[in-house]
């Protein structure tokens, strides 16, 4: 009983401070909402205090873990589903589960403020609403590129030239929403006989594949490798740290997916998740999602975040998800066919 | 003598009392626990491997899928080699080591036994991320690899030998205790050579210890997942390819097959190895004279320097992980801090986590220690019901042979099925207890076994001769005399319920986070830091617990075990 009365204890401080705001404390019992979410550990407490604050009946219960898993747990869960609401999870999960009939439709209070693209149109009301962009980026540690003599890459294509043989590392898109991000805009940027071509030069480059999609940035930063594919919020993040990191949008064009939200088909918690939602969408929740990420929902609202490529957003491709969602097991039993053999010897 | 005795007298058949039928029941109601924490699981996920993603029969089409990927299939064969490799070294050492404990005059005897348990205290994942920072590129000592690569077989096997060492040892241990010295007396007055001598009578004596520490060997270090997980590369085997099925794919089904694919060697391997220790019985005999070492100086030097040399080895990787854990931002900030300790903020883990894990182990210890040896009780002592102590004795070897991984995933298949009476355990700490009571019930079962065997069943027919209850003997004679082997098992439980990976990887809730899939998760973000801290936290509460044991253990042997000594 000790873990859940020191977490509480957290959480209880918050309670009593919106309480004290109030000047009394509510009288009926709070809606505990169990939220389903992919986003990092230390950026849950911010947005939990920030929702309650403006929700004081609601108490966020966060189950989070990184994207694969928490896509597994759901899809383990499908017959009988645990979550109220899903949120903060790659839309192409989100698409996958759809298949199941795992969500209800809802339009969030202030959905027309949002950007078109960042939503669900196929569905009316959408089944899920994106809330910001997390995209692609090479990482690249300027202090181990001296040391192997290597130029800083500018576009995917330099990635194969045989000056970063073993020099680079990706997540496997077999256990990576990242990996999968990447491979899917190669093929929706150049086709897919280039892409499988340009994967295969690439492979004879990489050190070797990751099973999450952060580790190859953290990596890059502890100079454990040269370059790390990755994703542009972990690298400058670890540059904010002190790491002695490039983080780069290469020219081609970079891959891309929303963190969205998707409420679960008979919630026995509608109205405390819709609120959840409504919430999401809010100017509030947008600025939130700025300070670490530099492309969210509502247009006109992201300021520069420091240490993110300049003009990332110029760079995302035209993502079709519906397609990347499609064709997802197709890919990565490709990709697993071609790179995830018997390790080649040395 | 006793029961031949019974044997030749006219055939009574016994009056089955009131106190046999409760004892029966209890034992009905222990055979039933593991029928529903062992067997249905297993069943479902057995059945969920002939299963397609709707949950329609597909017969044998997942296995053709299976053995028609090369990328799947060939993890066999990778597992196979490292295991193998694995066995080989760590057998060849161990059986050195203990050699070097038990027939020569080394000093510091002790402190190497000491130092060569230490990696039981930590999980698999801990060595794995030293090894890192020992032979990573930032690495230490890179260069002593000569350019190949920590990441791949090279890092598997290092890291797996340092995991299982320990536990290959004590079983070498065991096996080189039990020699007869005159056997050597003989041998040396024949005038045998002492190489002679070794082949001839040191090694025929250690053989089934030798067969059982391969294939204990062998079965850990097949199932084991913290070390390929975390120094793997792109070598795959089957214990990170079942995750990756389920975590990286969402294939429940893929990652079915691959577990019944990774069962079979390990049952293949506890099957062997059960067959080959009911031989060893025959060979000892009562009137064996314990060997005592003689000086040798050559020998006794060369094994001090080889004990000294895997020591230094055992304690250099701890020490690594534990520098880690302090080093601000490795390579390029090499002062101290305790900001990796700062749990909270870090993907995956908390002080949550590591409060959780107390709470398991501490559960697992009690539970499992009251149930195993209850359990193990009524297999011994009571009366009759043959069959049915038979069918409970064959239910607590079968979790040895599962491999934790797949143990979790059938739980997850077996208690989440929406018609499981049972599913409110789902997301719960019971159910974490109930799957690491589970895991570790063979063990835990064969020492309650092995110590109640030493005990008279006299004790038993005195105490119903004098209409004494047999809870009353059960709790005033049998629990005080068996008190060290019951320290013993849930020391052995709680230890490993702190570090054990495989089995709750699968099973952990937000609300049950545990500080060894911590680790694992942290790592997994790319934390290693945090990772190693937090294996750290492990170590040390697990060595904490150790010597407490250790201290109950004197203590209480000196309160009820007086009547052992003359």
């Amino acid at each position: 009983m000790k873990s859940t009365w020191f977490s509480s204890l957290g959480l209880g401080l918050a309670t009593v401070a919106t309480a004290a705001i109030l000047g009394a404390a509510p009288a009926k019992a709070k809606t505990d909402l169990l939220v389903y979410t992919a986003v990092e550990a230390d950026e849950l407490k911010k947005f939990k205090t920030a929702f309650e604050k403006d929700n004081p009946d609601v108490n966020i219960k966060w189950v989070r873990d990184s994207t694969g898993i928490i896509t597994s747990k759901l899809l383990a869960e499908k017959e009988n589903p645990k979550a109220d609401i899903v949120w903060g999870v790659a839309a192409t999960s989100l698409l996958l589960l759809a298949d199941y009939d795992y969500f209800q439709g809802y339009a969030p209070k202030g959905l027309d403020k949002l950007s078109k693209k960042y939503y669900d149109t196929t569905n009316t009301p959408p089944l899920w609403v994106g809330q910001r962009a997390w995209i692609a980026s090479v990482c690249f540690n300027t202090v181990e590129g001296e040391k192997y003599k290597l130029p800083i890459p500018a576009t995917w294509e330099d990635l194969t030239k045989p000056v970063y043989k073993g020099h680079v590392i990706m997540p496997n898109p077999n256990s990576s929403g990242t990996g999968f991000l990447d491979v899917s805009s190669w093929i929706q940027i150049q086709g897919e006989d280039k892409a499988w071509k340009y994967m295969d030069a690439l492979h004879k480059n990489i050190a070797r594949y990751t099973h999450s999609g952060s580790k190859p940035c953290k990596l890059a930063a502890k100079g454990e490798i040269a370059i790390g594919i990755s994703f542009a919020y972990r690298g400058a993040k670890s540059k904010n740290e002190g790491a002695p990191l490039e983080v780069i949008a290469p020219s081609e064009g970079v891959g891309w997916d929303l963190e969205s939200f998707a409420i679960v088909k008979n919630t026995k918690n509608l109205k405390a998740a819709q609120a959840l939602a409504d919430w999401s969408v809010s100017k509030t929740a947008q600025e939130i999602y700025n300070e670490e990420y530099a492309v969210v929902a509502m247009p006109g609202i992201a300021k520069p975040v420091k240490n993110f490529p300049v003009g990332i957003e110029d760079k995302m491709i035209k993502n079709d998800f519906k397609w990347a969602a499609a064709n997802r097991i197709r890919i990565l039993d490709e990709w697993r066919k071609r790179y995830d053999g018997k390790s080649e010897p040395k | 003598m006793r029961d031949a005795a019974v044997a030749q007298a006219p055939r009574i058949t016994p009056k089955v009392s009131s106190e046999d039928w409760i004892m029966r029941a209890v034992l009905v109601g222990i055979a039933l626990y593991l029928t529903v924490s062992i067997l249905l699981p297993l069943y479902a996920i057995l059945s969920k491997s002939f299963k397609n993603a709707d949950g329609l029969f597909v017969g044998l089409a997942n296995y053709v899928n299976f053995f028609s990927t090369p990328a799947l299939f060939w993890s066999i064969e990778n597992s196979l080699t490292v295991t193998l490799i694995c066995c080989v070294i760590v057998v060849t050492l161990a059986f050195i080591y203990a050699y070097a404990l038990t027939r020569t005059c080394i000093p510091f005897k002790s402190l190497f036994k000491g130092v060569a348990l230490l990696p039981i205290l930590m999980p698999s994942l801990l060595p794995a991320i030293a090894l890192v920072y020992l032979f990573g590129n930032q690495g230490i000592i890179k260069d002593w690899l000569f350019g190949y690569e920590i990441y791949g077989p090279i890092g598997i096997v290092m890291g797996e030998c340092f995991y299982v060492f320990p536990h290959v040892l004590t079983i070498m241990l065991i096996a080189m205790a039990n020699s007869d010295a005159r056997l050597y007396e003989a041998s040396d007055a024949l005038g045998a050579s002492k190489i002679k001598t070794f082949f001839t009578v040191t090694l025929p004596s250690v053989r089934y210890g030798l067969v059982s520490a391969f294939f204990v060997c062998f079965t850990l270090v097949i199932t084991d997942f913290g070390v390929p997980k975390v120094v793997g590369g792109k070598y795959n085997v089957l214990a990170t390819d079942i995750y990756k099925q389920v975590v990286g794919r969402q294939d429940f089904e893929m990652g079915a097959v691959v577990s019944m694919v990774l069962l079979l060697p390990a049952l293949f391997a506890f099957a062997a190895d059960r067959i080959v220790q009911r031989r060893q019985v025959a060979l000892l005999s009562a009137r064996a004279v314990p060997y005592q070492p003689k000086k040798n100086r050559v020998v006794d030097t060369a094994m001090l320097a080889f004990c000294c040399l895997i020591g230094l080895i055992l304690v250099s990787i701890l020490g690594m992980a534990c520098f880690a854990s302090f080093a601000k931002f490795w390579p390029y900030d090499l002062s101290l801090s305790l900001k990796h300790y700062n749990f909270d903020l870090m993907d995956g883990g908390s002080w949550n986590a590591y409060w959780n894990s107390i709470e398991l182990a501490a559960w697992t210890a009690v539970i499992g220690t009251a149930m195993v040896f209850t359990g193990a009780y009524l297999v011994e002592k009571s009366k009759g019901f043959h069959s049915g102590r038979a069918a409970m004795q064959l239910l607590c070897m079968i979790p040895m042979a599962v491999p934790g991984l797949v143990l979790g995933l059938a739980y997850v298949f077996f208690f989440n099925a929406p018609n499981n009476p049972l599913g409110f355990l789902y997301h719960t700490m019971p159910i974490l207890v109930i799957c690491t009571v589970t895991h570790f019930y063979t063990v835990a079962h064969l020492t309650a076994a092995t110590a109640l065997k030493q005990l008279d069943g006299e004790f038993e027919s005195v105490s119903q001769s004098l209409k004494v209850p047999f809870y009353k003997t059960f709790f005033r004679i049998t629990v005080p005399v068996c008190m060290p082997a019951i320290l013993d098992i849930s020391m052995y439980l709680f230890v490993n319920a702190m570090t054990t990976v495989s089995a709750v990887v699968f099973l952990y809730s937000p609300d049950t986070a545990l500080a060894s899939v911590a680790i694992l998760n942290m790592d997994d973000a790319g934390d290693v830091a945090p990772a190693a801290a937090m294996g750290m936290m492990i170590v040390g509460t697990a060595a904490a617990v150790r010597l407490v044991h250790a201290g109950l253990t004197r203590g209480i042997l000196a309160r009820t075990q007086a009547w052992r000594k003359r």
